[in-house]
């Protein structure tokens, strides 16, 4: 049986790790066996305040990186939600930042989730967690997509060793987003 | 999957591909999208005792290159488009001494500055030489950050089997993006390099040199040239198929393109259409003989191009009148779109249908 | 006694009656000799007159694009930094088209030599202005004479790399007379020891005869380069970095 081919944006701006928060689930999903493609948006569009990048996971060969009409939007910004929102396939999940996001998400056809991502971030005493409280959402909205371990691997290898003393907490805030999106 | 696969960047998996075929020796100038590989030289090289120097200008880099080169090193240079336009000086006067080295251009769109997403617009630039004279380099085309790195270990010894540059030509979306990739072994392949510049100890002295002036000498150079081209176009045809067995609808596309109409050829065949893919991963020598062949049986090719047109010359001259050949292509920077895609094909669908039931 | 080096080829050269390029050869060849490195030296050759350098002298040779050999050179050293290599430039390939590649060359200290041969013209082409021609100095692309109001005046090579910090030796000498001949192998002589030693960067820039293209008789081109152009561009050592490390160690 296939699994859907997900295509992904992760969106906010520099210092939200949306560009690790991709790799994570590339590379989880890589274990796992499926072809995987995460690229950046990248030279001058990295100056102008949103970091963006489109991420797929499929069982057949990627074809483009480029997610021109994403299935799934994590927006940890204002500017994000403004931006990936109307580019949206319907019935798309969309999940928003609401501890930065002060112009909610209006459109119908989606399922749109709210998650207090730097909030809950916050509680483990950092406000770049941000991305781990979202992919812990994701996991928890999207059934069979990937599990809390495959990503906690992971973080593992994508993470630099100096930095790899940081992964307990993003293990918590990843659960932490679980939970939310879970009780929601 | 082994656990020797990795997430990789893919100018990183060119990168570290190159040092594992043994390049010591890199020289490049910064320019987007291709940076992640001076960044990646910068570092690795110090480790391993090679030379990353960041060099002034792009003439400079492939100058250094010829120079390298001409000392008998494994060397590298890699920009994209405007800057590869720079070096195209550079790469006549190594193609005329004979050099072997590998080049990699990430292209981006263009005329001029451009802008800095992927395309393939310099497809002409590539495979007939930008520079003077009649020379050709080998042209690779990779597809996937995998190839990326497998075409790179293969460049370095085709350079030095052959004595001559081969280029890696891929595109800012391959350079940019991550995929899984499982890094080459080195093939331990070693070449005697009885012209290299190395002092003329207890031997008469080399040169190096594309400057002929001796009446008739440039001539009987250029022979030799192409004497080497025509041993390399019969050696060195490369491709994949993909369903085209039984295709009415061939699309012939390389680097990213190739991964869109891959795709669109499998939705295309869930419709019930017979669509299948030519994916040269040699742009020179373009494989001709085997196109021709493919499009003796198909109904209409369609060559699917990140430029407003320039490989689907060769897929002409490749088809010889046996089939209509036609194009779609997006430039600028632009994607050729899944449906686009699609969609053109089942026009041909339809079309055929008309005629057949008008004649 | 004329006596011809080892390092010197036995052929009739190409160059014109008067020209320094054979004297400036010769003395390279001497040095090549004396300091018992032929068998390791690397020539490049520049695009100009001397771009058939090569052929005279008898060490392994690469040829560079125009005013592409301190790149070209650079690479090589990087790749065989255990060879001795020169460039050898004239002034349209090392101030002009490649001007750029000698600042930078000569401002990373690369451990490589260059010889700079300033004769105030375009040789190989017929005698176009150079960009160390002089002010009112007729030349093919000058016929009025240089104007510097419209197209600058001549450059001077060695003052302007003197202002970088990594060469190791920068001097400016010339051949019009026996006596400047002499310092001139002494300065070639000393860039050579200094790359031989690792010192880094030497450049000797030689002020030089091209009488055909100056339109006089090789004795008035001797004269023309005491006359006009060591004037504008004073012979003298800029620098010497190991011999001042050496005084400053011993005072």
């Amino acid at each position: 049986m296939m699994k859907p081919t997900e295509e992904i944006v992760i969106s906010g701006f520099g210092g939200q790790g949306v560009l690790l928060a991709g790799k994570l689930l590339c590379i989880a999903a890589m274990r796992g066996g499926r072809h995987v493609s995460h690229i950046p948006s990248y030279g001058a569009e990295m100056r102008g305040g949103t970091a963006n990048c489109s991420v797929v996971i499929s069982d057949e060969p990627v074809a483009s990186p480029v997610v021109e009409h994403p299935g799934v939007v994590i927006a940890l910004n204002e500017p994000s939600v403004a931006k990936f929102e109307p580019k949206m396939r319907p019935g798309g999940l969309l999940i928003w930042n609401s501890s930065l996001v002060k112009t909610p998400p209006t459109r119908q056809d989606l399922q749109i989730v709210d998650l207090d991502a730097t909030g809950i971030s916050l509680e483990e005493g950092t406000e770049r967690g941000a991305n781990m409280a979202a992919l812990g959402a994701l996991i928890a909205l999207r059934e069979g997509f990937l599990s809390l371990e495959a990503l906690d691997e992971a973080l593992d290898e994508a993470v630099s060793a100096r930095n790899r003393e940081r992964n307990p907490v993003n293990r918590r805030i990843l659960r932490a987003g679980y939970s939310a999106a879970s009780a929601a | 999957m082994s656990k020797k696969t990795v997430l990789m960047k893919g100018n990183e998996a060119l990168a570290e591909a190159a040092l594992i075929a043994g390049c010591r020796h890199y020289f490049a100038y910064p320019i987007t999208p291709q940076n992640e590989i001076p960044a990646y030289m910068a570092k690795r090289m110090p480790e391993l005792g090679g030379v990353f120097l960041q060099a002034e200008s792009e003439l400079a880099a492939i100058n250094m290159v010829m120079g390298a080169a001409a000392g008998g090193a494994r060397t590298m240079t890699s920009s994209s488009s405007p800057g590869m336009a720079l070096k195209q000086e550079g790469i006549s006067y190594i193609s005329g001494a004979e050099l072997p080295c590998v080049l990699v251009n990430v292209m981006r769109g263009g005329p001029g500055l451009g802008g800095i997403a992927g395309a393939q617009g310099d497809y002409f630039q590539a495979t007939r030489g930008g520079g003077n004279g009649d020379y050709r380099n080998i042209v690779l085309a990779p597809g996937n950050a995998q190839e990326l790195a497998d075409f790179t270990v293969d460049a370095f010894d085709l350079a030095d089997e052959y004595r001559i540059p081969v280029m890696i030509l891929a595109d800012g979306f391959l350079g940019q993006m991550s995929e899984a990739v499982v890094l080459p072994e080195p093939t331990g392949k070693t070449f005697e390099k009885d012209w290299a510049l190395t002092g003329a100890k207890d031997r008469n002295k080399r040169l190096v040199a594309s400057l002929r002036l001796a009446e008739g000498s440039l001539e009987a150079h250029n022979l030799h040239l192409q004497k080497k081209y025509d041993s390399i176009t019969q050696a060195l045809r490369r491709f994949e198929t993909y369903k085209t067995d039984d295709a009415d609808y061939v699309l012939v596309a390389y680097g990213t393109s190739a991964r869109i109409s891959r795709q669109a050829v499998d939705r295309l065949r869930e419709a019930g259409v017979k669509a299948g893919l030519f994916r040269p991963t040699s742009l020179w020598p373009f494989p001709d003989k085997e196109l021709h062949e493919l499009a003796r049986k198909a109904k209409r090719i369609l060559t699917v191009e990140m430029s407003l047109g320039q490989m689907v010359e060769d897929v002409r001259l490749a088809v010889e009148g046996r089939c209509p050949v036609e194009f779609h292509g997006r430039a600028g920077g632009a994607l050729p779109a899944l449906d686009d895609v699609i969609e053109t094909v089942m026009r041909f669908e339809r079309e055929e249908v008309t005629h057949v039931h008008a004649s | 006694m004329y006596m011809r080096p080892e390092s010197l080829e036995n052929v009739r050269t190409h160059y014109c009656a008067g020209c320094g390029h054979g004297i400036i050869h010769k003395l390279l060849a001497e040095c090549l000799d004396e300091l018992e490195i032929r068998q390791n030296t690397i020539l490049v050759a520049p695009v100009g007159c001397a771009v058939l350098a090569y052929k005279y002298i008898n060490v392994d040779g690469l040829e560079a694009a125009h005013g592409r050999a301190p790149a070209v050179a650079t690479g090589l050293k990087r790749a065989r930094p255990e060879n001795i290599v020169i460039s050898y430039q004239g002034d349209g390939d090392l101030l002009a088209i490649g001007a750029g590649e000698t600042l930078h060359t000569a401002n990373r200290g690369e451990n490589l030599t260059v010889i700079f041969v300033n004769n105030a013209i375009y040789g190989m082409t017929g005698g176009q202005m150079a960009p160390t021609t002089l002010e009112g100095q007729k030349t093919l692309t000058s016929p009025y004479g240089r104007n510097a109001a419209e197209v600058g005046f001549p450059i001077r090579a060695c003052e302007m790399l003197d202002t970088l910090e990594a060469p190791a030796y920068i001097e400016r000498t010339s051949v019009h007379n026996p006596g400047a001949v002499r310092k001139t192998k002494k300065a070639i002589r000393k860039a050579l020891e200094y790359q031989i030693s690792g010192a880094g960067y030497s450049f000797v820039e030689v002020l030089s005869m091209c009488p055909t293209n100056w339109g006089v008789d090789p004795v008035t081109g001797a004269s023309w380069v005491k006359d006009a152009m060591i004037p504008w561009f004073p012979l003298k050592k800029f620098r010497d970095r190991p011999a001042e490390n050496a005084e400053k160690e011993a005072s």
